[in-house]
């Protein structure tokens, strides 16, 4: 797996929970407390012994876990404005999220995130296929797209529908019931970095510690 | 307007006909020209780059300079661009932004302008406040940005990435060529410099000198004080060591009171001796540890890179051992030379003497 999904995992921690517990984690993973390097490789099972850890540790169940990492992630800098440039509405991101993959290997090649696609159901509701070499990722995306939402100010219900088998991979489906797209204000989204703003010292999602997404929806009991 | 369409020559290509709103939301940035240069029509985000529609009705060249930045043109617009299909305009007032486009004619004699910001998108959109609306769905523009600011990221985190490693690479390193105790180079580093000094003496640069210092009746300081004691005396001579020599020297400690100095540059023979002489009368000094006075003394062998034709550590250090046991032989709190294999008239003094095949001189004091 991608080191940057293991530092995402370790902010999402460390932000939300605090360094003793980061601690506590990395002593039941039996590893030193420094962690992870975003831009080094590590075996599959080294992200799902984390995982794993994660959730004894939380006393969270693994679904509901990969649901807050998700939202965690979606919020950080500078993941947020990248997934913005998704579309102008909430309606056009979730379009789009067909590209995701696609855009994510744009600039890491081999970054291995699931396939995505999302269809408008009969009802009128979107269904979020993921397609992944785990399953993980669909409550992952669940999370994702629901912080997508608030940031966006569209209201919206999003469940994890489950996971099954195709062809050896595993599929899993997200349904997601637009309400209103313009429910609230949303966050603000230039398409612009303020000028004056530099650049991030706390680089990519190693540091979630420093979300412009003003801490709204981060505490997770 | 007519559209054409690959069809073949003589037939008529079928017209398109759109309005200027849906020639608008197609390319929002487009200029209509008629015949004599005069904006006609003008989408969107063109419109917030003029300032608003009261551009319509002026010509091109009042709103825009034509051609490349720095070559632009006196000649009317319509004749530059009737020279090229590939245009350039920049804004007037916004220097630093350039617009790249296809300029076509259309069949009533006018100039229809299709542009794109180009590299210059991210300083556009900050000027013009423009947001994902004003770019139509085919444009690249977010994608562009996407991928500059994706970059950008990940080009921070290997440049972090780089810098830890590098900080790991450094303590190290440190770690690896320091001698815990004193804090000076251990062996390795000092090999190592020696190498680089060789190196660097051989291919023109400046000689440079090995001094070999040994501590006189340190032993009986660690048997009656203990280790402790004798570590704090180390501490105390590398100290002496660090203050009697430049930045560049290197200062080794490489057994337990055996040191070794790399001395840059000091060729003058009378210089080094002073130095040598200043060593030995501060190690000579008495040092009062745990209420104790502890006196040792020190004996300094020397030899110089000048005095030899065939540069070689190892025969450079083992000269300056054995320059320093002549010391020791003589009585010790000394500083002898060696004279290496060339005959050195400055150095060579009556009282000159051969111990094995290493010649061994004293410098002539008095200085």
């Amino acid at each position: 797996m991608h080191g940057l999904i293991n530092t995402a995992i370790q902010s999402f921690i460390r932000h939300n929970y605090g360094t003793p517990v980061w601690a506590q984690v990395c002593a039941r993973l039996e590893m030193p407390t420094s962690g992870f390097e975003a831009m080094l490789k590590y075996d599959d099972a080294v992200t799902e012994r984390l995982i794993g850890a994660t959730s004894i540790t939380l006393a969270r169940p693994r679904t509901l876990l990969l649901e807050d990492i998700g939202a965690f992630i979606a919020m950080t800098h500078p993941l947020r404005r990248l997934l913005r440039f998704g579309g102008a509405s909430y309606h056009e991101f979730l379009l789009s999220l067909d590209e995701l993959p696609a855009r994510a290997r744009m600039c890491l090649p081999d970054i291995g995130v699931p396939e995505l696609s999302c269809a408008t159901m009969p009802d009128g509701s979107l269904r979020l296929r993921v397609v992944g070499d785990v399953v993980g990722w669909g409550a992952f995306m669940c999370g994702l797209v629901r912080a997508v939402a608030d940031d966006y100010g569209a209201l919206a219900v999003i469940d994890y529908l489950g996971s099954g088998q195709e062809n050896g991979a595993a599929c899993e489906l997200v349904q997601i019931l637009l309400l209103d797209q313009a429910f609230s204000e949303g966050m603000q989204f230039d398409l612009a970095q303020e000028a004056d703003r530099p650049s991030s010292p706390s680089p990519l999602m190693a540091c979630g510690l420093t979300t412009d997404a003003g801490g709204r929806g981060q505490k997770y009991g | 307007m007519r559209a054409v369409g690959g069809r073949n020559m003589g037939e008529r290509a079928p017209e398109i006909k759109l309005d200027t709103r849906a020639l608008g939301l197609a390319m929002p940035m487009y200029i209509f020209l008629d015949s004599k240069d005069v904006i006609q029509a003008m989408g969107p985000t063109v419109m917030k780059v003029v300032g608003g529609p009261s551009a319509l009705g002026h010509r091109l060249t009042d709103c825009f300079y034509v051609g490349q930045s720095g070559c632009t043109t006196k000649t009317t617009a319509t004749m530059q661009l009737a020279a090229t299909r590939r245009i350039h305009l920049t804004p007037r007032g916004w220097p630093q932004i350039g617009l790249r486009g296809c300029a076509i004619t259309t069949e009533d004699q006018g100039i229809l302008l299709n542009l794109t910001f180009g590299v210059h998108l991210s300083e556009a959109i900050r000027i013009f406040e423009l947001t994902q609306a004003d770019f139509a769905s085919s444009d690249m523009a977010m994608e562009l940005l996407y991928l500059q600011e994706a970059k950008t990221a990940v080009l921070n985190e290997f440049g972090a990435l780089n810098q830890r490693l590098d900080d790991a690479r450094r303590s190290a390193l440190d770690a690896a060529h320091t001698d815990t105790l004193t804090g000076l180079s251990n062996r390795r580093a000092f090999d190592l410099a020696l190498e680089q000094s060789l190196s660097e003496t051989r291919h023109g640069g400046a000689a440079f000198a090995l001094a070999h210092l040994d501590l006189d009746h340190f032993k009986a300081v660690n048997d009656t004080l203990g280790h402790a004691a004798g570590d704090q005396v180390l501490a105390h001579v590398a100290q002496i060591l660090r203050d009697e020599t430049r930045g560049r020297d290197v200062v080794c400690r490489v057994g337990g009171d055996e040191f070794v100095l790399l001395l840059h540059e000091a060729m003058d023979l009378n210089r080094l001796e002073a130095m040598g002489q200043r060593i030995i009368a501060r190690l000579e000094r008495p040092l009062d540890i745990a209420g104790q006075s502890c006196r040792i003394s020190g004996s300094i062998g020397i030899s110089v890179s000048q005095h030899y034709a065939a540069l070689s550590g190892a025969v450079m250090m083992a000269d300056a051992d054995a320059a320093l046991y002549q010391a020791k032989r003589e009585g010790r709190a000394r500083c002898r030379f060696a004279t290496g294999d060339l005959a050195h008239e400055d150095v060579n003094e009556p009282n000159r003497e051969v111990q094995g095949a290493t010649l061994v001189s004293r410098v002539s004091g008095g200085f």
